[in-house]
């Protein structure tokens, strides 16, 4: 049961949150069949820093973007929906931070 | 009495209160306080179980948690039965009655014990290499037998009755272990003001302080010390202390799994309390003073009744007040043997010698050994025991000397190779362990929680080490949890120093005979060499090839034997060849306690409609959908389900139904832009439908595959009313969520969920104006005034409705929105306004015939998740000039546009009485035998009363292309000839909804 | 050396218990036909055939750990083939069939054994999907039939199948020859084989990267032990997937979650069968050592961690305890967490890529160990072959373009 720090509201339970797959995949206005297929199913996965989206669904109700460490589970940080993806500079510092 | 082996005096049990006690069905007596293990080493009984896979005799080994051995079996009545509980933590209660267990018929004489003659076959991995010749044996003969031998205890075979809580709790610093470390620790951080949780898995505080006989902590002996602090921390409001309480798991974010045994020790256990409770504790900060574990040595017939660690020795006899035997042998690497011979010594026993693995044993406790005239053997191996269920005597060899032994009669046999800290909760934590290599010990090395370790889990094993350790590590967590400091304090202590020492895998000069590793699962040291020898190279294969590490102790004390005896074997340092994980739970944990309250009616939540109870009470038959009840059909005397379905299905069709529809997802989608919003979340045009009408809705997942569908009304130019499938619900409304928050975010909308506000009373019917007219106030209902798919607002019975026009069934139809709280009360007036005119209540059997006749889909029974608007005969629900909505894109994929998709069809088979099974599969080829080219499946199938016959729904490979064509249903007995007809069964043009 | 009760007889009366080792630990060549990445049951089973079928000897598996360490020793080891589409049920019923005779294939007892996988229904809906899957399994030749609830209470002594509970029982679907195996064995199995054949087996030998030549081609892995060149690389990585065709600079149809499993302490045998209930997420056979084995559900977010909450094993043990009352007293003793890797349709990925000279065999999700047989043999065939073996052409890549998934999924709730 993570702890998660909801930009909106504070730290709260992972009970009082829904998963919401990986950040900052933008829907595409055209694709090709491959492309779409890219959007639809394919995921970076990554083992490390990962930038996911959750949703506060028991609580506040907003979708926002949470940076975690996906081999520690850390939470590194999390930031409201729509705000600009940290620079991977930052990124990079927060992975060792993290490890 | 209780018991030849009871010292005259002293321990922590209260002798003014014997407790009668049964083992084997033999009445036995100890006091209060002691364990079931004590007590009947009290009364000389060693001799407790049998092993898991040689079933050797075995005894008690230990003292505490990590007995690998001394497993029994506690009925309590009533179907309170509890297998392989450990006899060391079992506190003695009255009228306790505890089972040896894995022997038959009798401790004493165990015929499976004859797999100890064979063991030389029952080497480690036998299994996997042999029972296969030949084949057909595996089955009928090996298989059954291999099973047969499963196990230890027995498991229960009636209900539990007792109940389980769980508590939640939130802490600035949680103490794991109230041994020395602990405590100070506790005081520590006490003392902050922060708040505090302490607990140890013992029936009372103190850990190894309840043992000390000659310490004296602050001027006070230790025990009582420990006491006195337990009992002020305790009085402080934000302190808790849980005794019998084991912290067994470590879960993210410094969430702390404890379980609470409430009741298993009480002669009569409170009604009003649970039997065991799990707290999961949020702890800012931890402290782990989890103590040490002492390890046995591996020598030949180290397994025998008998022979014990040496510590537990003591401890029975200072803190129970037991003399484990009478003459001892005490083989030792270290202090700890030699503080056992001398609380022998005390309790009455005589010591044959102490056999020490050091060539110059040196330090205060032995020179007291030395003083107190017990024979010292420097420089000696425990080579082996005798002894059938019990040891009878002991042999020495000198290390490095001749092979000439010397036999000590003893019945006793204590060993100690030294401690090893318990670093399980560290390391659960994620924190790195380091190998000490002058402790021989892997020790906390860096965290990776926010946690601290203190005292002998951190390698400290002096007394004031330990007490000094743990206040500064309580400073320091209540510190880092922002509680500010204590002032200083120092532990004046007095007591011995333990010097160092300790010893890792087999004894020297091990050599033929049967030196056990890990006690309950019978591994041996050869086993392990044998194992990789075999190319077992990893410390996890070699665990899993030979299983040691794996029985109900996992390996307290036998891991650290194991680990060094394989690399000794690899010829490798201990830290390359590495530990096994450790895993929770650090003991094994009651499924109840996991489990909690949720159980019978609140495993899951329950969720009821308004009209619940009158359905009740009208003899529904309800059927789980999602966390709903639904009323499936409302049988009158005598009836079934289908009889009851069909005359539910004729009253709609010839009068009036009514059907309870407020589990349907209701969203209430408010703004300026609320008709785009719409546009891009359902396939239809939503822009021009006009106030006050209705339209379908469809809705697409990405993929461009129906997710759900629904009514939605518009209420006004910015507010409509959308209605979802009842499972549906939840997903549709975060699906919604979703765009608007992250995709679509230039659109002003607001989303509530108003599933709960409104009861939902679909009136059916030809009837059914005239029936609902005379309660409805403010809505002209003539069909020019409110047409089919058209909504009013007003009231009903004085009640504020949004009426909707819409059906469900091919008839006239309303559905009745009132607030949920007067949903019962419309639905009582509407059912005798109808009385008249036949009005029925119908439940979703009926209601799903009624829309099978004409053909409309339900979400999840016509789609799968794998069908598309197209597959469904709903290509008109799309709005062709729309650029885009949800899944749009993904319609024109190569698969989706390709032919040879399923479509939606209707079946009527040649026998018009025959009731197709829902999901049974269509075939072209009446001939056709297994395995078959199937082309598709029935998905809805039911008698139609009003056609008088089945109908039949279907998903058909280009279904549409084969109407009025011949398929047929394979059944396991025969092929049933069906025709393909369009999808609409009843009333094709749709002339009834206008009644 | 032939594993064999005589020999083992031998062995004990002359004292020599221990064999040979079961498999070589050799050094890493500079060259191999084939590179299996990833030495779980599933890569090592894909050498073994490779070795055995198809004459390609010159085989490395490599692993960053030790062998059989991922998902294979990790399962709960059901194995069944009652699944709904034709493509799916052709895959898992191959492999279904190979357990029948793997033991004798291999020479080492992988105690494969048919106790009978019940699947249960708790309402409504359930039944549908249940009866549907019968229907297209039989017609698949996929054994699969309906009990009653009193039907599977006979075949499940210890199931509650009272009409109080919160989700009453409304029957169930048995596959009788479905059952269990001894995950562990399976592996070491197929070491012991594919290396007697000469396939070399790398353990501790972690991929660091994919080399590529000019024209894109896949031709070497850099490990932890050096750079290794192949002709081909057969990546079959489990959850670890993503990562290794991320050196290939490919994104997959992949998340990796954590999947918890437990085991009870050791009883007596009280628990003939395999019971899974999808719909309350509980699955239960008893190992034979006497434990209750548990699988517990994934966690709901991405993770590397192979830990996780205790909430998830909570939700399974209260189904449990539903199901089987009298296991409420009973008591975990070790809870474990694997890497599953989940594609959108839950179906898995077996084929070619975009990378020449680079295959992949992964999404198998929750239920890749029932598989392992058939998964290794058919990737096997794609490998040497260089066209996908007939029964795994549905399950390429390319699906995920053309938008003809194989939801296991959508059709089952939960596949396991």
């Amino acid at each position: 049961m993570l702890l998660i720090p909801c930009p909106h509201c504070g730290a709260r339970p992972e009970n009082e949150f829904r998963n919401a797959g990986e950040a900052h995949i933008a829907r595409p206005a055209e694709a090709d069949d491959a492309a779409w297929a890219d959007y639809l199913y394919m995921r970076t996965n990554p083992k490390g820093v990962f930038i996911e989206r959750w949703r506060h669904i028991h609580g506040c109700g907003r979708f926002f973007n949470c940076v975690r460490h996906t081999v520690t589970d850390r939470i590194i940080a999390t930031y409201k929906a729509g705000d600009p993806r940290p620079s991977l500079d930052v990124l990079r510092a927060w992975s060792e931070h993290a490890r | 009495m209780s018991g030849a082996f009871r010292t005259a005096s002293g321990g922590r049990i209260d002798r003014t209160q014997p407790i009668l006690f049964g083992f084997d069905g033999r009445a036995m007596t100890g006091f209060r306080g002691d364990t079931l293990a004590s007590a009947l080493l009290a009364n000389g009984v060693h001799l407790v179980g049998r092993s898991f896979k040689y079933h050797r005799p075995r005894g008690i080994v230990a003292a505490g948690s990590e007995e690998p051995n001394a497993l029994v079996t506690v009925d309590r009545g009533g179907g309170r039965l509890t297998p392989n509980l450990r006899a060391t933590q079992l506190e003695l209660r009255r009228d306790l009655k505890a089972t040896s267990q894995n022997r038959f018929p009798s401790l004493d004489f165990d015929i499976g014990a004859v797999n100890n003659l064979f063991s030389p076959l029952f080497s480690a991995g036998f299994y996997y290499k042999t029972f296969m010749w030949p084949a057909s044996f595996w089955k009928h003969v090996y298989e059954p037998l291999i099973r047969s031998a499963a196990g230890l205890g027995r498991a229960p075979t009636e209900p539990d009755p007792d109940r389980y809580l769980h508590r939640y709790a939130h802490c600035d610093v949680l103490v794991i272990g109230a041994g020395p470390a602990g405590l100070a620790a506790a005081l520590a951080a006490a003392e902050t003001g922060a708040r505090v949780i302490l607990c140890d898995e013992q029936s009372e505080p103190g850990g190894s302080l309840l043992a000390e006989t000659e310490a004296r902590i602050e001027g006070r002996p230790a025990a009582e010390w420990a006491a006195g602090v337990a009992r002020a921390l305790a009085g402080q409001d934000r302190v808790t202390v849980l005794p019998r309480t084991t912290a067994f798991g470590w879960f993210p974010d410094n969430l702390i799994g404890l379980a609470e045994r409430v009741t298993d020790h009480q002669d009569r256990p409170d009604p009003r309390l649970p039997r065991e409770r799990l707290w999961q504790v949020r702890a800012r900060e931890v402290v782990i003073a989890a103590g040490a574990i002492e390890r046995p040595l591996v020598f030949p017939g180290n397994d025998r009744p008998g022979v014990m660690l040496a510590d537990a020795g003591r401890i029975y006899a200072n803190r129970y007040g037991v003399r484990v035997g009478d003459r001892a042998v005490i083989a030792t690497a270290g202090d700890s043997g030699y503080r056992a011979a001398l609380a022998l010594l005390g309790a009455g026993a005589t010591i044959a010698a102490i056999a020490d693995l050091r060539e110059d044993p040196a330090g205060a406790a032995v020179e007291a050994a030395r003083q107190a005239g017990i024979a010292i053997r420097p420089g000696t191996a425990i080579a082996g025991s005798r002894g059938g269920h019990r040891v009878t005597e002991a042999s020495l060899r000198r290390i490095g000397g001749s092979d000439r032994v010397e036999r000590l009669d003893c019945d006793v046999l204590l060993m100690s190779g030294g401690f090893t800290p318990a670093v399980h909760m560290f390391s659960q934590s994620r924190g790195r362990l380091r190998f000490d290599a002058a402790l021989q010990a892997f020790l906390p090395g860096k965290s990776a929680a926010r946690e601290r370790s203190a005292g002998a889990c951190n390698g400290r094993f002096d007394l004031e080490g330990c007490l000094d350790e743990g206040f500064t590590a309580g400073a320091a967590a209540a510190k880092a949890a922002g509680c500010g400091s204590p002032r200083t304090r120092r532990f004046a202590r007095a007591g011995a120093v333990p010097a160092p020492g300790g010893f890792l895998g087999a004894v020297p000069g091990t050599g033929k005979g049967k030196a056990f590793v890990d006690f309950q699962n019978d591994v041996t040291a050869k086993d392990l060499q044998l194992a990789t020898r075999e190319g077992f190279r990893s410390i996890e294969h070699v665990k899993r090839y030979t299983t040691t590490g794996m029985a109900t102790d996992q390996g307290k004390t036998s891991n650290m034997n194991a680990l060094a005896i394989v690399a000794g074997a690899l010829d490798r340092p201990i830290p390359e060849v590495g530990l096994t994980t450790f895993r929770m739970p650090y003991t094994p944990v009651t499924f109840g306690t996991i489990a909690g309250a949720s159980r019978g009616m609140l495993f899951d939540p329950l969720r009821h409609t308004p009209i619940h109870d009158w359905a009740s009470e009208h003899g529904a038959v309800f059927e789980d959908v999602g966390n709903w009840k639904r009323a499936r059909y409302f049988p009158r005397s005598g009836e079934d389900m289908h009889q009851a379905v069909a005359r539910e299905c004729t009253a709609v069709r010839m009068a009036a139904g009514m059907f309870d529809a407020s589990t349907l997802g209701k969203i209430e989608v408010v703004g300026p832009d609320a008709a785009t919003f719409l546009e891009r979340m359902y396939t239809n045009a939503w822009a021009r439908l006009a106030p006050g009408r209705l339209r379908y809705g469809l809705m697409l997942n990405e993929a461009g595959f129906i997710m759900d569908d629904g009514v939605i009304a518009r209420l006004a130019p910015d507010r409509f009313h959308v209605t979802t499938t009842t499972g549906g619900a939840p997903g549709v409304l975060n699906h919604m969520e979703d765009y608007l928050q992250t995709e679509f975010t230039d659109l002003k909308v607001w989303l509530t969920s108003i599933t709960e506000q409104y009861a939902v009373i679909a009136v059916q019917g030809p009837r059914a104006r005239e029936i609902i007219a005379p309660l409805v106030e403010g809505i002209d209902l003539s069909p020019a005034a409110m047409p089919h798919m058209s909504v009013q607002t007003g009231q009903i019975c004085g009640v504020a409705t949004r009426l909707f026009r819409v059906s469900f069934t091919g008839e006239l139809g309303f559905e009745i929105n009132v607030p949920a709280d007067h949903g019962r009360a419309v639905w009582e007036a509407v059912l005798q306004a109808g009385a008249a005119y036949g009005i029925v209540p119908y439940g979703t059997e009926a209601m799903h015939v009624l829309r099978a006749e004409k053909g409309y889909i339900i979400v999840g029974q016509e789609t799968d998740g794998t069908v598309t608007p197209a597959d469904a005969g709903l290509d008109w629900a799309i709005g062709k000039a729309k650029k885009d909505f949800v899944g749009k894109r993904s319609l024109s994929r190569p698969d989706i546009v390709a032919p040879g998709r399923k479509q939606l069809v209707g079946l009527l088979t040649h026998s018009p009485q025959e009731v197709l099974e829902e999901g049974a599969q269509l075939v072209a080829d009446p001939h056709a035998e297994i395995p078959m080219r199937m082309i598709g499946h029935v998905t809805s199938s039911y008698h139609s009363a009003a056609l008088g016959r089945s109908i039949a729904l279907a998903l058909v490979a280009d279904g549409r292309s084969l109407l009025g064509q011949t398929l047929y249903v394979p059944m396991p007995d025969r092929m049933i000839a069906v025709t393909l007809v369009a999808p609409v069964f009843y009333d094709q043009e749709g002339r009834r909804l206008d009644g | 050396m032939k594993f064999s009760l005589l020999s083992l007889a031998r062995n004990a009366v002359s004292g020599q218990t221990a064999g040979p080792a079961q498999w070589r630990s050799p050094q890493p060549r500079a060259v191999y036909d084939v590179v299996i990445v990833g030495a779980g049951g599933h890569g090592l089973a894909t050498a073994y055939y490779l070795a055995k079928e198809h004459g390609i000897r010159n085989v490395a598996v490599l692993d960053r750990g030790w062998l059989g360490g991922g998902n294979t020793g990790r399962n709960t080891t059901i194995i069944r083939s009652n699944y709904l589409w034709d493509e799916s049920a052709r895959l898992y019923d191959h492999a279904h069939r190979m357990w029948e005779t793997l033991a004798q294939e291999l020479n080492y007892n992988v105690m494969f054994s048919p106790r009978g996988v019940m699947m249960l229904a708790h309402n409504v809906h359930d039944e549908q999907v249940v009866r549907r899957h019968i229907h297209a399994n039989r017609g698949n030749g996929v054994e699969n039939e309906w009990l009653s609830p009193e039907q599977a209470k006979a075949f499940c002594p210890p199931l509650n199948i009272s009409s109080d509970m919160r989700y009453p029982i409304l029957g169930a679907a048995l596959q009788r020859r479905g059952g269990t195996a001894r995950h562990d064995a399976v592996a070491w199995g197929y070491a012991r084989a594919a290396s007697a054949m000469g396939v070399d087996i790398l353990q501790n030998c972690e991929v660091q990267a994919i080399d590529r030549d000019a024209t894109g081609r896949a031709i070497a892995v850099e490990t932890s032990r050096g750079r290794i060149a192949a002709g081909k690389i057969g990546v079959v990585a489990a959850g670890h997937t993503s990562v290794v065709m991320a050196m290939a600079g490919l994104r997959m149809p992949l998340e990796s979650y954590p999947l918890q499993a437990l085991v009870s302490e050791p009883v007596k045998p009280c628990f003939p069968c395999v019971v899974m209930s999808n719909t309350i997420h509980a699955y239960l056979s008893q190992s034979y050592k006497g434990e209750l084995v548990i699988g517990a559900g994934t966690d709901a977010y991405v993770s590397y961690s192979q830990a996780g909450g205790l909430h998830i094993s909570a939700h399974t043990l209260d189904a449990i305890c539903e199901l089987f009352p009298m296991f409420r007293r009973m008591r975990m003793l070790r809870n474990w967490g694997g890497i599953v890797d989940v594609t959108p349709d839950r179906s898995p990925v077996i084929g070619l890529t975009p990378v020449p000279g680079l295959f992949v065999n992964c999404g198998w999700g929750t239920g890749g160990f029932k598989a392992t047989p058939g998964s290794g043999h058919v990737f096997a065939h794609t490998i040497a072959t260089g066209t996908p073996h007939p029964i795994a052409a549905p399950f390429s890549l390319e699906r995920f373009r053309t938008g003809r998934l194989i939801d296991e999924a959508a059709a089952a709730a939960v596949a396991h």
